[in-house]
């Protein structure tokens, strides 16, 4: 087949919808995202004190936390999807990381040393190691599936890109539910399930994602 | 009638379905794809030939992941990004590990034509991995010159579904390309 031929048979192929990949992704996130919804009503559900909690800064700054990182770590995961990088996306997640070690300052000036271990211990944390990266698990394939319509320029970064918008979903989910609020947990027990699920992302991206 | 030398224009009007946009498009591209893949290749003293496979590889890859360019940016560094990330891919399966040099890449648009296009011989063998039915459809669509509502007639289908085992077809050629250890 000559060159001018390959031209012939690309120019027959037009898109069958006009969609996005950007517009992709979001339904992609969306569908893992009710999964997971899902997934949380049958075996998690929200904490029995939900309406009091809301009313604690501890609580409210998680939820908020998560939201924030996820919304980022879209942009993120986008802009690695494309063969020109920008890295500037993935510095924006330092807002979020900033933001908690801010949290965490605060945690650690307002109560006694004594209950730091406590705090940072929680009640929960094998729950949240497990439930976490159970939560991130349909949002990350869904958005791996996308992704593999993606060009990126680096398919293991890109995989990290998605593992991180799986965890804060998951994350946002599981936050509903986590009685632990002290940023302490937050920071140890919620990173170590995002590194879990970021790891498998990594993995799953260097294979699914070459082009 | 085209403003031929802005390759962003060309692109836009391809996507909102304007054939003769596309095909102009695709012919600039290939005709700086081959400079770019003979320097690379005679630089790591391979045989230029070879490149024409370079040429369609990253063709392919440009067609099936257009939608990744970014409207409101410029054309050509996403071109360029497709073509380093197909050159390296390409020289790697053959064991080289070099750098693509960038400047290699920055003479983009070629404006007069670049050599004369050769038929590729790997491409010829790839067509034998694809099914039958696509296999026809692609040939008569590239080789033939037949248009994809024709090719439904021969065959008995609807032209929806030609457009859509053409498309399969190209997607199955992309991966095979990757495969090739030569």
């Amino acid at each position: 087949m000559k060159t001018d031929q390959l031209i012939s048979a690309l120019v027959a192929d037009r898109p069958a919808d006009g969609y996005t990949l950007d517009r992709r992704l979001r339904l992609a996130l969306l569908a893992g995202g009710l999964i997971s919804l899902g997934l949380f009503w049958i075996f998690l559900r929200p904490r029995p004190d939900l309406v009091p909690a809301l009313a604690t800064w501890r609580f409210d700054f998680k939820i908020l936390l998560m939201m924030l990182t996820a919304v980022l770590a879209f942009g993120f995961c986008r802009a690695m999807a494309r063969p020109i990088a920008s890295p500037h996306h993935a510095r924006r997640l330092l807002l979020p990381a900033a933001a908690l070690l801010a949290a965490i300052a605060v945690e650690l000036l307002t109560i006694p040393s004594a209950l730091w271990a406590t705090r940072l211990v929680g009640s929960n944390s094998l729950v949240c190691l497990s439930a976490i990266p159970f939560l991130s698990l349909a949002p990350l394939t869904a958005v791996l599936a996308i992704l593999r319509r993606g060009a990126p320029r680096s398919p293991a970064l890109c995989g990290v890109a998605a593992g991180a918008l799986a965890a804060a979903c998951g994350a946002t989910l599981y936050a509903f539910h986590c009685f632990d609020d002290s940023p302490l947990f937050v920071l140890t027990w919620y990173g170590l399930a995002a590194a879990i699920v970021i790891s498998i992302g990594a993995i799953a991206g260097h294979r699914l994602l070459r082009w | 009638m085209y403003p031929s030398h802005d390759l962003s224009v060309l692109m836009r009007l391809s996507r909102g379905g304007d054939e003769g946009a596309y095909r102009l498009l695709l012919g600039h591209v290939a005709s700086w794809l081959r400079g770019v893949a003979q320097r690379g290749l005679a630089r790591v003293g391979l045989n230029a030939e070879d490149g024409e496979d370079i040429v369609q590889e990253t063709l392919l890859a440009m067609h099936l992941k257009r939608d990744t360019w970014d409207e409101t940016q410029p054309l050509e560094p996403w071109l360029r990004a497709i073509a380093h990330h197909k050159m390296v891919d390409h020289l790697r399966r053959r064991g080289f590990r070099v750098m693509v040099d960038i400047d290699d890449l920055a003479d983009l648009p070629a404006p007069s034509p670049g050599p004369e296009a050769g038929a590729s011989v790997d491409t010829r063998k790839m067509l034998s991995c694809l099914p039958a039915r696509q296999r026809q459809i692609v040939e008569a669509i590239s080789i033939e010159g037949y248009s994809a509502r024709d090719v439904g007639e021969r065959l008995g289908m609807s032209e929806g579904s030609v457009r859509v085992a053409l498309h399969r077809a190209l997607k199955i050629l992309a991966t095979a390309y990757r495969r090739e250890q030569p």
